[in-house]
């Protein structure tokens, strides 16, 4: 393995995935700094949320090869509940556990995956809440929380297990419009913590904010990738526009 | 965004009807009515079953009916009787409910393994659920409980209560591996993609995740069960063993009369009611829980 792979937080070399017939992914290549947030933009159907999903094992990959830390998780017989446990991933759906109460959901990760002692991760949450600004939101259940809420406990569940990397699927886009913000602004403070992060998103604004780089995902490839000022005023290529267009017609950027 | 669909409109004025609360949905309508409403009702309740008693009573073949099946006498001795000897049929049921519940559990998970080495254990847990399914439990009964002690094999109990609780076992717990399989699948995969995402193995997740959800929602159709296999105790009258059935069946012979049947009927009535209300009860603690949010 050679000193570049080595150096990164994670990369995708060549990943492929089909459901079926279907090719989802067509040979992706990408690679992460440690700290670096990417963000990935493109259509639905793209690859996006697929491409997550893989660099989690909840999809295995068909070829290709994708390394974390220097360790290539797709390898024959690796342990994928040690993998995940170092790679947080956040749904669009939240999938909070509904009959457990938020400091509940967010310590059974550690307490049953780490096994860490039940005070200690009890501890650890109660500063995550605290810090996400849902402390007395603690012995609720997720059903009492808005959608916001929800979001932002899952986002606490996922760091609870104090992973390397943080996967976020279109976190923003089940939410109500004025409860984006509040969800926004916790990923931006993961970020300036330096949390490396790939991040699925349809918030072309926040992408443009927060993102290093931005990968402009078509038909299973990486299409366009670079700074987010130049994805977003001067993309090369002719898809890439007009997916841009598109978002700007629609009045979301 | 707007809330979910009313669906009740409560008049204004009105008290708030409740939605969705089991079981209330025969005195819910009343409550909307107001005070004239249940005036209402009251009155018309006790005409209405004023008129059908005094017409039973008075009708040319009631003596007879009471005679048969309401003998107060014969009710005063036999039902302390009854009642004694139900004690067997509480001793069947209750050691049947708690094997029954690891059982068919174990059956239910056995048929949720994924991967081609778990075949064999599916094929298993699915073959024995459509064979006891199959078979009419009192069929179970009778070849369990004359059949094995028949055998006379060294090491095989002779007590028909103990073959009586083995056959309901069995056939019971191909009724509630069904409904705890029902219960698992009826847990969106989402949150089982939630819990692996964490870490967490297969094993912890159904224990942690998928099995407290699958049983918390099937509660009402487990009792449902647990009914149905306390009502089928009685069926082990049929290896002549004295439980409630066969000793108000004695007790019909020695007096020709069917009263001891209605006391034994009444038992089953008296304690069937509280355990439906205390499910009821369960579901409802469930659901404030989670929406009012006590406790961690």
């Amino acid at each position: 393995m050679n000193a570049q792979v080595n150096g990164r937080a994670l990369v995708l070399e060549d990943v492929h995935k089909s459901f079926g017939k279907l090719q989802v992914l067509k040979g992706i290549d990408l690679s992460v700094a440690e700290h670096e947030v990417v963000c990935l933009i493109g259509a639905s159907g793209s690859g996006k949320s697929t491409m997550l999903r893989c660099i989690n094992l909840l999809e295995p990959v068909d070829a290709g090869r994708i390394v974390v830390h220097g360790e290539e998780i797709t390898a024959r017989g690796v342990d994928v509940n040690r993998i995940r446990q170092r790679i947080g991933i956040v749904f669009q759906a939240f999938n909070l556990f509904p009959h457990m109460s938020v400091i509940r959901n967010v310590t059974l990760g550690p307490t049953e995956a780490l096994g860490m002692p039940r005070s200690e991760a009890e501890a650890l949450g109660d500063e995550l809440l605290g810090r996400f600004g849902l402390a007395d939101k603690r012995g609720d259940y997720p059903d009492r929380l808005s959608g916001g809420q929800q979001q932002r406990v899952a986002i606490v569940r996922a760091l609870a297990m104090q992973p390397d990397v943080m996967l976020l699927d279109e976190v923003t886009s089940a939410l109500d419009p004025e409860l984006v913000a509040e969800v926004l602004n916790v990923i931006r403070e993961l970020a300036a913590g330096g949390m490396t992060m790939v991040i699925a998103t349809h918030e072309m604004g926040f992408a443009r904010d927060i993102a290093k780089r931005v990968c402009f995902l078509d038909a299973g490839v990486i299409l366009e990738q670079g700074p987010p000022e130049r994805i977003f005023t001067e993309p090369q290529e002719d898809r890439t526009r007009r997916f841009l267009q598109s978002i700007i017609d629609a009045g979301r950027m | 965004m707007s809330g979910p669909p009313e669906l009740y409109q409560s008049q204004s004025g009105d008290p708030p009807l409740p939605t969705g609360e089991r079981g209330s949905r025969i005195l819910a309508p009343l409550r909307a009515e107001g005070a004239r409403g249940v005036a209402i009702a009251v009155v018309s309740a006790m005409v209405f079953f004023t008129v059908v008693i005094v017409a039973v009573l008075s009708s040319s073949g009631w003596p007879e009916i009471r005679r048969a099946f309401f003998d107060g006498e014969v009710f005063r001795e036999a039902f302390p009787k009854i009642v004694d000897r139900f004690g067997l049929n509480v001793f069947i049921f209750v050691v049947a409910e708690g094997l029954v519940l690891a059982m068919a559990m174990l059956i239910a998970v056995l048929r949720s393994l994924h991967g081609p080495v778990f075949f064999p254990l599916r094929i298993l847990a699915a073959g024995y659920t459509d064979l006891f399914r199959a078979l009419p439990t009192i069929l179970v009964i009778a070849l369990l409980g004359f059949g094995a002690p028949a055998l006379r094999l060294s090491g095989v109990p002779t007590s028909k209560v103990f073959w009586a609780i083995v056959a309901l076992t069995l056939v019971y717990s191909a009724y509630v591996a069904e409904v705890y399989r029902a219960g698992i699948e009826s847990v969106h995969p989402s949150q089982v993609a939630s819990a692996r995402a964490l870490g967490l193995s297969r094993r912890k997740t159904l224990r942690f995740v998928v099995l407290p959800q699958a049983i918390r929602r099937v509660l009402p159709p487990l009792l449902n069960d647990f009914i149905g296999l306390q009502k089928d105790s009685a069926l082990v009258a049929f290896l002549g063993v004295t439980e409630g059935l066969r000793e108000s069946q004695i007790i019909q012979f020695e007096n020709f009369d069917f009263t001891p049947y209605v006391a034994l009927a009444l038992v089953y009535v008296v304690i069937t009611i509280p355990q439906a209300r205390f499910v009821d009860w369960l579901v409802a603690r469930d659901r404030r829980r989670r929406q009012t949010g006590v406790g961690v």
